[in-house]
């Protein structure tokens, strides 16, 4: 036998390549799939889209407000997806039995997160565009009204979301597929909290001392401030990448400590037989 | 060239593990060497333990106490290292259904960090004898297929030492013959060391070097087959393994 292969290097592409590939080539047959990109926001854009209509026709309706609330429904989805992304991503492993042969492979389960947030941008990216064009087509919403201040938005959103669905995989490894129904409604949880569709001034006390952790309702905020006064709080935007940062570390962490724990006790091991 | 005096490959000391801190021992100070180009099982009853060890082996479970290192390195701590000379197949894994057979091979390629990945590919189809499947969904193929797709995934990175856990559990007496065939085949030829676990006695007789015996998380036995059948004075290894597992019962009774 020839002499030993060296070991894959940390930042090689192949890995990375190769967990993405998987990840496309599940989409590209599959129907369920392809309605989780385009269909359910298509639907929310329809449903919110006619009240829009519906509410530019009462006198007393800021437009602006009315714009804000498709901008918001936009930005919101694109949060949802990008938490769902990751966690969905670690479920199909789990069904597909196929876990064990990632933590096995020479890649370490930081790799499979790095993976599963490529795909979520690839996902994020397609639905919403598709959704900002139909937006644009049937009810006159432009979201690049926004400007240069939208990437900023989409990508502190995306942080948020990365951060719970890291999170949310973490507790699904730990107590099982009990505990599946996270990927779906964890978000929701932090939606009242968001400010999506209202500003924080109109919460309750406590809802509104919450929301100051909660980093999606300094993002809603700002858009609303940008549609109505065409100015952004920069120091809302900070703030938000600050939580951004916190929530992240903090999901790694548990992520982290999960997998080791799962290592000394086996629990992911019971996923998915 | 196979045998004790063959280079270590993997090497496992007073190895132990338990699932709950006051709960009994799943793998109870286990001790053994693999060296290159060996074929070894190991056979034991359900709940023997032959699977948590493994799992140690590959670095998913941690040992309590004890250590296993492959190619020299610890895998509680190092596992990566070595993880690319390694492989791993079981009936309970299985592959995302709606991928092909050559999709799937080609993303374990990719995550192995291969090169020549579609002559790599076609090959191990047709070792594997899945080449007219290669555009097939996996949840297409009956189950001994899938336990082919499953080897041929362990084999994509060309491993050193392959852990194979009931491998022809759902395959029938000639496809199973037939992959023992292409694993000797490669034994012999790359130097590959096997490790393979089985409930099926007439097939440890036939394929594996030397056996290791287990009950109750401990080795109870050890050695080739025509060693183990003078020492224990049995006719075969069903007769051996019915004994020993007999004792084991009779003991905890």
């Amino acid at each position: 036998m020839n002499s030993p292969r060296p070991p894959v290097p940390l930042l090689a592409w192949r890995p990375m390549a190769g967990i993405l590939f998987r990840q496309i080539v599940l989409y590209r047959r599959s129907v369920p799939r392809w309605m989780e990109i385009f269909y359910w926001p298509l639907l929310d854009l329809l449903v919110w889209g006619f009240l829009t209509l519906y509410l530019k026709k009462i006198p007393t309706f800021m437009p602006s407000a009315v714009t804000a609330l498709l901008g918001a429904l936009l930005l919101w989805d694109l949060l949802y997806r990008a938490q769902q992304g990751i966690s969905v991503m670690f479920l199909e492993e789990i069904w597909s039995r196929n876990l064990i042969h990632l933590l096995i492979a020479p890649v370490t389960p930081l790799h499979v997160v790095a993976g599963a947030i490529l795909s979520s941008i690839a996902k994020v990216l397609l639905s919403s565009s598709v959704a900002a064009i139909l937006a644009y087509l049937l009810f006159s919403f432009r979201i690049f009204s926004l400007g240069l201040h939208l990437f900023f938005f989409i990508l502190a959103l995306l942080m948020m979301g990365w951060a719970l669905g890291i999170l949310t995989t973490a507790v699904i490894l730990r107590f099982g597929q009990e505990a599946e129904v996270l990927a779906w409604g964890v978000i929701f949880l932090f939606q009242p909290f968001s400010a999506v569709f209202n500003p924080v001034s109109v919460l309750p006390g406590v809802a509104a001392a919450i929301s100051k952790a909660v980093p999606a309702s300094y993002v809603f905020e700002g858009m609303r401030s940008v549609l109505v006064t065409g100015r952004l709080p920069t120091g809302d935007l900070i703030m938000a990448f600050l939580l951004d940062f916190l929530y992240a570390g903090v999901a790694l962490f548990v992520y982290s400590r999960v997998i080791a724990r799962a290592r000394h006790k086996g629990f992911h091991l019971k996923l998915g037989s | 060239m196979a045998g004790p005096d063959s280079p270590e490959v993997l090497v496992a000391e007073n190895v132990r593990k338990r699932y709950a801190d006051e709960g009994p021992w799943a793998v109870d100070g286990v001790t053994l060497a693999l060296h290159r180009g060996e074929v070894v099982s190991i056979v034991g009853p359900n709940g023997a333990g032959k699977s948590t060890l493994i799992q140690m082996m590959l670095g998913l479970l941690v040992p309590d106490s004890g250590s296993v290192r492959i190619f020299g390195n610890e895998m509680a701590t190092g596992r990566r290292k070595v993880a690319h000379r390694i492989n791993y197949a079981s009936t309970d894994l299985s592959l995302p259904y709606s991928l092909t057979v050559r999709e799937n091979l080609m993303a374990y390629a990719l995550i192995y960090n291969m090169r020549n990945i579609g002559s790599r590919i076609d090959r191990l189809l047709r070792d594997m004898d899945l080449a007219s499947f290669r555009d097939v969904r996996v949840g297409r193929l009956s189950t001994g297929q899938v336990a082919r797709m499953g080897i041929a995934k362990a084999l994509i990175n060309d491993p050193e030492l392959l852990f194979l856990d009931e491998p022809t559990a759902t395959l029938d007496p000639e496809v199973s013959a037939q992959l023992r065939t292409t694993l000797q085949t490669m034994v012999r030829e790359r130097g590959m060391t096997l490790l393979y676990t089985s409930h099926n006695m007439r097939e440890v007789e036939r394929f594996s070097d030397r056996i290791y015996l287990m009950n109750g998380g401990r080795l109870v036995a050890s050695g080739s087959v025509s060693d183990l059948m003078s020492r224990f004075e049995t006719e075969d290894l069903e007769s051996l393994f019915l004994q020993m597992v007999g004792q084991k019962r009779g003991k905890d009774e």
